[in-house]
């Protein structure tokens, strides 16, 4: 191996710049003497140090010796990689010089931020500087690859992220494919009555969006349906979507909902899932009023015809002529190629029952917001009174803040909303009850927009705010006042005194975690996902809607927490990105791809199956059949360069004389210390 | 009337101390405490301290430790856990409150007048010596000790247990005493 | 069945004022097969006071328990009932295993007493192999005798499902009173199940300590139970004793029998009377007179 190193190519010209970048690595890395070494190092014919190489005249620096000094390679030890290596690859090829003639060391995220002894520091930056040398001295000219995008939009989920960024896409004359899991789109959203912090009708401003969604022409929009699978790459995936049955032929349905009416069950009799239960459906149903499309659907687990095939099926009888009732239909599969696509699947929220002590779902009159939001809609179970399960209208009231979230043992994080939502709450709870509110609260957090004046209202409505964390809920009884009233136990921690407070109905605001299913859709869509398991952005400040895979884009809550006008404009914003992808037409592919040695191949099809990206097929079948991989489709993640047997498959910028000479390069110093 | 003045300088915080603290078993975490009160709720008895658990944690995070030392509170604890189960950062409060004990007591700052730290060190005493604890034994010391009114209540209660057979008047004691005491030794050495 | 076999550490109150526990548990255990041996010249756990004191001695202490089950009978479980002695024997495992400097005070002590160094011993209480390795639904096969008593609220106290614990979930556990549904004894919902008896505090501070056992038993009664069943010595104790105390305090009359679980268990499957200790209880004769001894017993129930 040792030759290889040796055999230099005899003409490269090496220039290598080490950055500051300020004090962040200047402070802890001796730049001048890793500038120094780099003087020393076989081939290399300029070195210098400079503040910020990522600066218009640190580039130009760049461009200057490549024109100076006929520089043929190029090192620059700064940041990571991901933040940088475009710019100075671009830089290179200002210079007249091919861009991967470039390479990167990192001493910064793998040095100065890490290592706290300068000594040591300067040692471990000069080490990957040699290393760096060495392999550049392999790199050869690379050509990229285009590839065209294609202009339709793949948006799954049909939340207001979803409405909102299929709306922008479609209004800029783009074709949009909305899949929704659920009857009807409108997501979290179309569940509350009001919205915080300016209390406007969430359907008043909903529901027209959610029409316009149905009526745009270039939109396509497909409910209770699911991405079944995905593949290819950015500018061409293929998706296929599954759509579960209706039971009712959206396209002869009138919505007149005769259907409904005349169905053998005279009363609603089943859980009404977008009531959360707070209401009986009949198995023919309209999920909400303002439903799209408003097309009923028929709940095959609880209809009579599904369950024996022996009814009367007064359902047909009544929608007569229309025939818009097909009880035959059976799940349809969709094949759709985008270019681009939006994920707005949107968050669940906590399950209470995961913390016995605040006894939801062992008092009946322990509530979820979310429940109590359908109680307070106007269209929900009681028509917007707010009355316990008993019918009693309650006179005081408690809401828990921070329920699972905050906590290690369940949701470390902030929920962001839950504080807001439960101002609202306590407002129109005090509103339309006159009940005696109480706020139970750990911090604070109303940092939006008309957010800390909408708290200064509640306190002045004479709402009760607690700061502490209740510890428990129960019926236990210590003083006659707490006779058939559930007593909250928490320590006012503003008087240091702990309280027994009774109420009549508890609210608990319930944090926002991710969908328990949203690992399938990262797999699916081959997308990370943060350690709480929320869609992790490729960069918390400067891609918050783009994903590690292009092309691919998060909108709303499957994101993050975050309240609707975050979610709104993020959803813009990822529109926006997909407008500008599509709008380039096409986009250059990183060369890093994998390639096969057609002579070595023995075609023993290892790398196939292993290839996570379906971008290795065998070819050649008469004459000698070979492995061949696709550039367009190859990620570069080099599994199959690893695995094959015969050492035939090989991959740009990651040859074998590259990397042995990056590691003989760290030996050396290793060996020379 | 008399008023109180009640200051702290921030020269009476010490720092060094929670940071000691802070590598006593169990006590990790009680940097992480949003002060949200949940340990105080959950407490039965924090309503008979002079400082809930949380004011204790706040206490010690400033380096207020002669406050958090000197009060109450560590001796009512009943150690239930009831604290560190509820609480959403995971502090084990409840050995904090131990460590808070046994370093009252090493620097014998415990409020006089308590019989809970008497009663843990005749405890102690007792268990060093014979391996086992004689509940009889054991509460009639503690009474002489700290509150000798209190046999007259007792006698109420040891008899009901004398008669109902629960009442031993034996010196429990295990077969190799001397075991043990070798055991104590040795760890002391060990450390 | 087939016989299982575990190591058995009373601990210094089965030996005193909890001796009917100690007499039920081994009649319980007697009944479903299972063999409790003694662990052999065991010593004090050091329970709440030895931490308060001194740490090191505190897990030296019961270490020393834990060594001898090693030597006695390695790979056996250790069933602990007192909920004290369970908790700190767990707690003592816990540090061991996660504090370096206590592990070494640990080892140096048992080295020099000739005793195992490496602590494998699982330690049990007696409802988690109850439940465990026997199951509600195989005593419930099991039943010999129809309860004709009352209903009952099930109070688990709080060391033995605290953190160091695996009896059951820490908050609100429910495994106590599905034992007893099993073996047909009515329980009422009682929210003070896991809420502190207090402990040693009715021998120090007498009077929180009794606040802490009044409220505990005025919940249970509010709740329409007749009795009261514990799982630790300590609790059975607080709150059987102090009754008359606290009606003479309060006014309010108490005469709540407090059985310990295996008490209850043990007559359902039909242990012999004299067995189960009820001759040591306290409070509320007349009910226990009235439920478990009077008439004869309904044989072969099912
Ligand atoms: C109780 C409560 C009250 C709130 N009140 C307010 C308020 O007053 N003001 C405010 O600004 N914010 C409020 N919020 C926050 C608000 O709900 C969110 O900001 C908003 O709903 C986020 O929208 P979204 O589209 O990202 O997600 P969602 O509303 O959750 O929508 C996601 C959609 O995707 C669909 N979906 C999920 N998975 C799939 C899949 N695999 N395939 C296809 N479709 C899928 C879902 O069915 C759903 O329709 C509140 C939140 C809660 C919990
Ligand atoms: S419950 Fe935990 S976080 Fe809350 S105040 Fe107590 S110790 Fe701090
Ligand atoms: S362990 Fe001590 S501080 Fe914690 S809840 Fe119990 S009595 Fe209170």
């Amino acid at each position: 191996m040792s030759e290889r190193g040796q055999k230099l190519p005899s003409d490269v010209r090496v220039g290598v710049y080490v950055c500051h970048c300020g004090v962040n690595i200047a402070a802890v890395v001796d730049v001048r003497q890793v500038a120094q070494l780099a003087r020393g190092l076989p081939g290399v014919v300029v070195a210098r140090d400079y503040n910020y190489m990522c600066s218009d005249p640190g580039q130009e620096l760049i461009r200057q010796d490549i024109r100076d000094y006929a520089l043929n390679r190029i090192v620059v030890a700064s940041c990571s990689p991901h933040l940088h290596e475009e710019t100075f690859r671009h830089a290179a090829a200002a210079g007249g010089l091919n861009p991967y003639l470039v390479h990167m060391v990192n001493i910064r995220e793998h040095v100065s931020w890490v290592h706290p002894d300068r000594e040591r520091a300067t040692e471990k930056a000069c080490e990957l500087v040699r290393a760096a040398v060495r392999r550049v001295v392999w790199h050869e000219p690379l050509e990229q690859a285009r590839v065209s995008i294609h202009p339709d939009v793949l948006v799954v989920g049909g939340g207001i992220a979803g409405i909102h960024a299929a709306l922008t896409l479609a209004n800029a004359g783009k074709r949009v494919y909305l899949v929704e899991r659920q009857p009807s789109i409108g997501g979290h959203m179309a569940m509350f009555d009001k919205t915080f912090p300016t209390l406007d009708c969430a359907a008043c401003i909903l529901t027209p969006k959610m029409s316009a969604v149905q009526a745009h022409p270039n939109i396509t929009l497909w409910t209770l349906a699911e991405v079944t699978r995905v593949e290819g790459y950015v500018g061409n995936y293929e998706v296929e979507i599954t759509r579960w049955p209706r039971y009712v032929r959206e396209d002869l349905c009138s919505g007149c909902l005769k259907c409904i009416e005349a169905c053998v069950y005279k009363d609603a009799r089943f859980p009404d899932e977008f009531n959360l239960g707070l209401s009986k459906r009949k198995p023919i149903y309209l999920p909400f009023p303002q439903a799209v499309p408003q097309v009923p659907v028929i709940d095959p687990a609880t209809c009579i015809q599904f369950k024996s095939g022996k009814c009367k099926k007064t359902c047909v009888e009544a929608c007569g002529e229309r025939g818009a009732i097909d009880l035959q239909a059976v799940p349809k599969v969709e094949r759709v190629r985008v270019g681009s696509v939006i994920l707005a699947t949107g968050f669940q929220t906590f399950d209470p029952r995961r913390m016995p002590e605040y006894g939801y779902g062992i008092y009946p009159n322990v509530y979820t917001s979310l429940e109590v939001e359908r109680l307070v809609n106007a269209s929900g179970p009681t028509g917007g009174e707010i009355v316990l399960r008993d019918g009693r209208r309650p006179q005081s009231v408690g809401i828990i803040h921070c329920v699972g979230s905050r906590d290690r043992r369940h949701n470390p994080w902030c929920s962001r909303v839950c504080c807001m939502y439960s101002l609202k709450l306590a407002h129109l709870i005090r509103e339309r009850t006159g009940a005696e509110v109480f706020n139970f609260y750990i911090d604070m957090r109303t940092p939006g927009k008309g957010f800390e004046e909408f708290y200064q209202r509640l306190l002045e409505e004479g709402v009760h705010f607690i700061r502490g964390r209740v510890a428990g809920v129960s019926d236990w009884a210590l003083d006659p006042s707490e006779e058939g009233k559930l007593v909250l136990r928490v320590e006012d921690t503003l008087l240091g005194i702990v309280r027994r407070i009774p109420v009549d109905m508890v609210v608990l605001a319930v944090g926002l975690e991710p969908r328990s299913d949203a690992e399938e859709l990262r797999r699916l869509f081959r997308v990370s996902c943060s350690a709480e398991g929320f869609f992790l952005e490729r960069h918390p400040k400067l891609a918050p809607v783009s994903t590690f895979a292009e092309g691919v884009f998060v909108a709303g809550c499957c994101q993050g927490p975050k309240d609707i006008p975050d979610t709104v404009a993020q959803a813009g914003a990822a529109a926006a990105e997909a407008l500008a992808l599509i709008d380039r037409g096409s986009i250059e592919q990183e060369p890093n791809t994998a390639y096969v040695l057609a002579d070595h191949c023995s075609a023993c099809r290892t790398c196939v199956s292993l290839c996570p990206y379906s971008a290795i097929s065998i070819v050649g079948g008469d004459g000698r059949p070979h492995a061949e991989i696709n550039p367009a489709l190859c990620k570069g993640c080099g599994t199959c360069v690893a695995a094959c047997p015969s050492g035939s498959i090989r991959q740009h910028l990651f040859e074998d004389e590259q990397i042995v000479a990056e590691i003989e390069g760290i030996l050396a110093g290793v060996a020379g210390g | 009337m008399a008023v109180t003045r009640t200051l702290r300088y921030q020269r009476e915080a010490d720092p060094e101390w929670t940071e000691w603290l802070r590598r006593q078993p169990g006590c990790e975490a009680f940097w992480e405490c949003l002060q949200c009160g949940t340990c105080s709720g959950a407490c039965p008895l924090s309503i008979y301290m002079d400082f809930t658990p949380r004011r204790v944690i706040a206490l010690v995070r400033e380096g207020f430790y002669r406050d958090a030392l000197s009060c109450q509170t560590i001796w009512l604890c009943a150690s239930c856990y009831a604290c560190a189960v509820h609480c959403p950062r995971g502090i084990r409060i409840t050995d904090l409150m131990y460590t808070l004990k046994r370093e009252a007591i090493r620097r014998k700052v415990h409020p006089k007048g308590l019989p809970t730290p008497v009663l843990a060190q005749e405890f102690y005493r007792m268990v060093q010596r014979r391996g086992r604890n004689s509940e009889f034994w054991l509460v009639l010391r503690m009474a002489l000790k700290s509150d000798p009114w209190a046999l007259v209540r007792l006698a109420r209660s040891g008899w009901r247990l004398l008669r109902a057979g629960r009442l031993s008047m034996r010196t429990e004691q295990i077969r190799q005493a001397d075991q043990l005491r070798t055991m104590f030794a040795a760890a002391r050495e060990g450390r | 069945m087939a016989l299982r076999r575990y190591l058995y550490y009373p601990g210094c109150s089965l030996r005193g004022t909890g001796v009917a526990y100690d007499e039920s548990l081994r009649e319980c255990f007697r009944q479903l097969g299972l063999e409790l041996v003694e662990l052999e010249d065991w010593n004090c756990c050091g329970a709440t006071s030895y931490m308060a004191i001194d740490e090191g001695a505190a897990c030296v202490l019961s270490a020393r328990v834990l060594a001898l089950a090693q030597q006695q009978a390695p790979g056996v479980d250790l069933v602990a009932p007192c909920s004290a002695c369970y908790l700190v024997l767990r707690k003592t495992e816990d540090y061991i295993s996660r504090y370096p400097e206590i592990r070494s005070r640990v080892e140096a002590s048992l080295r020099k007493a000739g005793l195992p160094v490496q602590i494998g011993v699982q330690v049990r209480h007696p409802l988690e192999v109850l439940w465990e390795d026997v199951g509600p639904e195989a005593i419930r096969k099991r039943v010999q005798r129809h309860w004709r008593g009352g209903r009952v609220a099930c109070y688990y106290g709080c060391q033995a499902v605290r953190p160091y614990g695996e009896v059951d979930r820490p908050i609100r556990p429910t495994r106590l009173d599905e034992l007893m549904e099993a073996v047909n004894v009515p329980v009422v919902d009682y929210s003070l199940r896991t809420r502190c008896c207090g402990g040693s505090l009715t021998g120090t501070i007498h009077e929180v300590g009794l606040r802490l056992n009044y409220i505990l038993l005025k919940e249970a009664v509010r709740r329409g139970a007749e009795a009261i069943v514990t799982m630790c010595p300590l609790c059975q104790f607080n709150l059987d004793v102090f009754q008359n105390e606290m009606e003479r305090q309060t006014g309010e009359p108490f005469d709540l029998p407090v059985l310990y679980f295996t008490q209850v268990l043990g007559w359902c499957l039909g242990a012999e009377l004299e067995k189960l200790g009820l001759r040591h209880l306290i409070a509320g004769r007349d009910l226990v007179e009235r439920w478990f001894v009077k008439e004869r017993p309904v044989e072969a129930y099912v």
